[in-house]
């Protein structure tokens, strides 16, 4: 049984047909990337998983279907997602926003230990703890996003366009986050433009286009496939 | 004429600041409504109101109980502003589940004409009780702290007049300020006060948290209006005899306040209302004096919108506001 099934999902913004009908898994312990251009419904397919649109068709999480719950209720269950546009709480310091990923927490020490290891990753942010969210630069308030996502300890971490605006310096570091993650244990479903890398650190990808899965198979299957070298590669 | 300015200048800024106070406490109400939901409830002025009929009508209750020559003075205080804090705070939650939440991805006017109507409703439906009860919806209440208290304001300066200050007026800036020194920690210092900040600054975001958006905003509208019942019941003591009308004007400098501020900036409501009682109570005093008798003392509302309308030309986001987008 997959960590996260998708099943003929479709999603509606008023009367654009924005999913139509899209199915995809996510196995634990994963990195399958998902890649389309502009407009394809990358976003959307995330926002679906977490309640964010409304959906036809079932969406299943660690064996519970959850295509009916409110957005709160999905982050409940192990589903963390990384917005796009990072989204950071300009107003909110650094602390509060990592905080406040750890809402659900009560105990105070594991927010602690948590917070602990949000350091270890992104150093960073220790400098900038008393901060608010919103004067950091684009790189730092991409890795308080990530980090914030995961002070909920997830058990899948969904990532829309963590490269956007970055400089390819900071591009890698973040890719290589997400590889560290992974390795740690969290199931990750990243979604990009940055074809190339993308798959590079993915074991699976799939490709959208118009609402509409065209292609899904291995990532080193999809980095030699015509297709994707035309369309996305160039 | 500026030696008589001065030497009122003490009782003014006293009773300026006490007016100022309970401004800045409903001015909270308007401003963390609108830095949660963007939505001006124009229903708090009633809120307001409400706390200070149930304040007056639990006064009465313990009275006929024969509590009043019982306890304490400062007791039957506390717990009468208690009672009528829950019971706005209740009657906050109330309105935003029929009026408001319904109408949630409706525009904005939609739901500002909900509010006017909230507004209707409540004070017909206290005018109804009052009258029911009491025969006239002009109600005196009992007060529990009626004396006087001279202020020596003349010894620190000959230029001042010494002042004579109600003790309730102390009750109300005292009140006042652990009132706002309470919020300002909870949304500061607590986890749900954080939250409801973070909701207000981008509720999507924050329901990714696991936060439970509706519940904080449930949660707004009770602080927000027991806040109000609090002053209404300031209020009424204040000044002894309230009406369902007391609300309106009220409301509209409280608002007033919270747009001075900047809306949806909780320390910048509080700077508001102050603002406005002050430079209220300083017009009322000298106004007359000023303008060598032209305008009198009843222009001193004028003065008030004067200032909100100056605001709004030359700086639209409020003195505390940011031009951004930023709320709460
Ligand atoms: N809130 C919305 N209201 C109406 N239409 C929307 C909304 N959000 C997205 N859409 C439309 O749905 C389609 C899919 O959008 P989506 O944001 O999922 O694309 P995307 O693949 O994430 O694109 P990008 O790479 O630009 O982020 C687009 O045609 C978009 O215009
Ligand atoms: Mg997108």
């Amino acid at each position: 049984m997959s960590l996260l099934e998708m099943k003929q999902v479709q999603a509606y913004y008023g009367g654009i047909h924005a999913l139509k009908g899209i199915d995809l898994a996510v196995e634990e312990g994963e990195i399958v990337s998902l890649i389309g251009s502009n407009g394809a419904g990358k976003s959307t397919t995330l926002k679906a998983i977490c309640g964010q649109v409304k959906t036809k068709g079932t969406i299943s999480f660690a064996g519970k279907e959850i295509q009916a719950q409110p957005p709160h209720a999905t982050a409940l269950s192990g589903i963390a997602h990384v917005p796009e546009g990072r989204r950071i709480f300009p107003k909110l310091t650094v602390k509060e926003n990592l905080e406040m990923g750890a809402f659900s927490v009560r105990d105070k020490k594991v927010i602690r230990e948590r917070i602990e290891r949000a350091f270890a990753h992104f150093p960073r942010l220790k400098e900038r703890y008393h901060q608010q969210g919103g004067t950091m630069s684009g790189g730092e308030q991409q890795m308080l996003a990530i980090a914030r996502a995961m002070m909920m300890k997830p058990r899948i971490l969904l990532l829309d366009e963590p490269s956007m605006g970055l400089a390819p310096v900071m591009v890698d570091q973040i890719f290589e986050i997400i590889e560290e993650l992974n390795r740690e244990g969290t199931t990750i479903l990243l979604v990009e433009q940055n074809a190339y890398q993308a798959l590079q650190i993915a074991s699976r990808g799939y490709v959208i286009q118009t609402g509409e899965i065209i292609m899904q198979d291995s990532a080193r299957a999809l980095l030699h496939s015509e297709l994707v070298k035309e369309a996305y590669l160039a | 004429m500026l030696s008589s300015i001065l030497s009122s200048l003490p009782q003014v800024l006293i009773d300026g600041l006490a007016l100022g106070a309970i401004y800045a406490v409903v001015a909270l109400g308007y401003t963390m409504v609108y830095g949660i939901l963007e939505l001006i409830n124009f229903a708090h002025g009633e809120v307001f109101m409400t706390g200070a009929f149930v304040g007056t009508a639990t006064l009465f209750i313990f009275d006929d109980a024969g509590f009043l020559s019982s306890a304490p003075g400062w007791i039957v205080y506390f717990l009468v502003i208690l009672i009528s804090m829950i019971i706005t705070g209740l009657l906050g939650v109330l309105i935003e589940r029929i009026a408001y939440r319904p109408l949630r991805r409706a525009p904005k006017l939609i739901s500002l004409i909900s509010a006017i109507g909230v507004s209707f409703v409540l004070q017909d439906l206290i005018r109804f009780i009052a009258e029911l009860i009491t025969g006239n919806y002009i109600v005196s209440g009992i007060s529990l702290f009626r004396g006087t208290f001279e202020l020596g304001t003349s010894s620190l300066s000959s230029t001042f007049n010494d002042s004579f200050v109600k003790n309730n007026t102390f009750i109300i800036i005292g009140v006042a300020i652990l009132l706002m020194l309470a919020l300002d920690l909870f949304v500061n210092r607590t986890k749900w006060g954080v939250a409801m900040r973070a909701v207000a600054q981008d509720r999507e975001t924050a329901s990714l948290m696991s936060i439970n958006v509706n519940k904080v905003i449930v949660l707004t509208f009770f602080i927000g209006s027991a806040l109000g019942g609090a002053t209404g019941v300031l209020f009424a003591q204040q000044y002894g005899t309230i009406d369902p009308y007391i609300g309106y004007i009220l409301g509209l400098k409280a608002f007033t306040a919270a747009v001075l501020g900047g809306i949806g900036n909780i320390r910048g409501a509080m700077f508001g209302g102050l603002a406005i009682g002050l430079l209220e109570m300083f017009a009322s005093a000298n106004l007359g004096l000023i303008t060598h008798g032209n305008f009198g003392s009843e222009y001193k509302d004028v003065f008030a919108f004067a200032i909100l309308i100056l605001v709004l030309i030359f700086k639209p986001e409020g003195l505390f506001g940011r031009a951004v987008k930023e709320k709460v």
